[in-house]
């Protein structure tokens, strides 16, 4: 199994294949629904954003509290498809690689074909297994947003598939008519 | 006359709260395993696994099983001769969910109004409560934590009876394939068919709940539970909607009297998560 280290070096994502199984060591950031709306509103704005897209990596992620002597609850993946309509502009302005659940739209993958980004997915559900490969939670900005402030986090073996690549390939259709055709 | 102290069931529905994100039924854990021994997608058998995994550390950790630990659905089944005494009933549960899902360390997931505030009340509450006035002395709660990437993707539809059955089929269909990866599959689908628009949505919500692998007790739902599981696994669209064999664990069907021109269908759909817990005073 591949294991990739984020940031990710733009090249060694280019070639990775939908499909692929993989696994992720270093960091990268977490954020939502309602963050991913300020985002999108302030780079409409064309005010400075609280965190530097370039480069990056973003987990569809709200966790649940961490107990004392915790680092993070529960950390499964959300359904990415929700960020839909803000995605295409946070590729425009930087974003590599996003992490999540469930299906594209045609704009985000055509927009990430554009920016030879990646799609990775990881189990909905498998929330307390995840959580025990982030190794560091920390809060960037929209502290308010609790669950849904934007976070750092650190990871060691955290587990992926790669669900669309950068050449747009899905593995939602490629795995299904596998599937059928057997 | 059985008389409850609301402050009992108060701390009754905090155990419950945290039981319930924690630890998955045996019949579901079950379920996991049946499918991961007959799953040929291999991708699919090693998701089933780490589902598996999951449900196993979430248990052993006493950490939730899913970080969506949703929107909390209660069932109560109240009997005539019970009476609740020291607070209301309503208010006992409702505080027993606030205070479960911050003493739980669960996920605040709730806004305190649709569509303008949207602003989180902090504390989960309120749940959804169904109450059902029952004969004898016994009070039964059930309590059912929903997460909305699969409630997001439950239907209802008012089909005319001469859509008849080949129309549930093709809501069905239609319904799954919507929810394609997004409802976090295997599923487990609950449908309700009849009665009006709520009550068959209240049927389907309860038919989720119902256990794995039970069928409905008349043969010919029972039979339309089967053939709607076999078509929901020659879809392709597996666990997690990556592919497999596994896209649901079962199909659950309760129905109810109707009106001559009507045929309401409601699908609740259930992630793999498949909370739920009961007591029973």
């Amino acid at each position: 199994m591949k294991i990739l280290q984020a940031p990710f070096n733009h090249g060694e994502l280019k070639s990775l294949r939908a499909g692929e199984h993989i696994q992720i060591k270093g960091h990268f950031l977490v954020a939502r629904d309602a963050a991913h709306k300020r985002l999108y509103e302030s780079i409409q704005k064309g005010e400075e954003l609280p965190i530097d897209l370039d480069g990056e990596c973003i987990y569809y992620m709200g966790p649940s509290p961490a107990r004392e002597g915790e680092v993070i609850g529960s950390a499964g993946p959300t359904t990415s498809g929700r960020m839909d309509i803000y995605t295409p502009t946070l590729l425009e302005h930087g974003l590599l690689a996003m992490i999540g659940k469930g299906y594209r739209s045609d704009e985000v993958v055509k927009s990430m074909v554009k920016h030879g980004a990646v799609y990775f997915v990881c189990i909905g559900g498998a929330g307390a297994l995840i959580s025990q490969s982030i190794k560091k939670y920390e809060v960037l900005a929209y502290e308010d947003l609790g669950a849904e402030a934007i976070a750092r986090i650190e990871v060691d073996y955290f587990p992926c598939i790669v669900a669309i690549d950068s050449l747009g390939n899905d593995f939602y259709k490629q795995g299904r008519a596998k599937s059928i055709s057997s | 006359m059985k008389i409850v102290q609301a402050s009992e069931i108060t701390q009754e529905v905090v155990k419950l709260s945290i039981c319930a994100c924690r630890n998955i039924p045996h019949d579901v854990f079950q379920a996991f395993q049946k499918a991961h021994n007959n799953e040929t997608s291999p991708l699919g058998k090693e998701i089933l696994s780490q589902l598996i995994e999951n449900s196993q550390i979430a248990h052993k950790k006493q950490i939730p099983i899913c970080q969506d630990t949703g929107m909390c659905v209660v069932f109560v089944e109240l009997g005539q001769d019970v009476r609740v005494e020291g607070g209301f009933l309503e208010e006992a549960i409702q505080k027993g969910v606030a205070l479960g899902y911050t003493e739980g360390f669960l996920r605040k997931s709730i806004v305190n109004d649709p569509l303008f505030d949207r602003k989180n009340t902090q504390d989960n509450a309120p749940a959804v409560i169904h109450y059902e006035i029952v004969e004898g002395d016994r009070l039964k709660i059930i309590v059912a934590p929903k997460g909305f990437g699969s409630e997001n993707k439950s239907a209802l539809l008012m089909l005319t009876p001469a859509q008849g059955l080949q129309g549930v089929k093709d809501f069905f269909i239609q319904t799954l394939e919507n929810a394609g990866p997004n409802s976090c599959p295997p599923l487990l689908v609950g449908i309700g068919i009849g009665g009006t628009m709520e009550k068959a949505a209240l049927l389907a919500k309860k038919a989720a709940i119902r256990e794995v692998g039970s069928s409905n007790p008349d043969e010919r739902y029972a039979n339309l539970e089967r053939e709607l599981m076999e078509l929901a696994n020659s879809l392709g669209i597996g666990p997690q909607g990556l592919g497999g064999d596994t896209t649901v664990f079962g199909v659950n069907i309760e129905w109810y009297p109707t009106h001559i021109a009507g045929l309401p269908v409601a699908i609740n759909i259930n992630c793999n998560a498949i909370r739920h817990t009961s007591i029973q005073f």
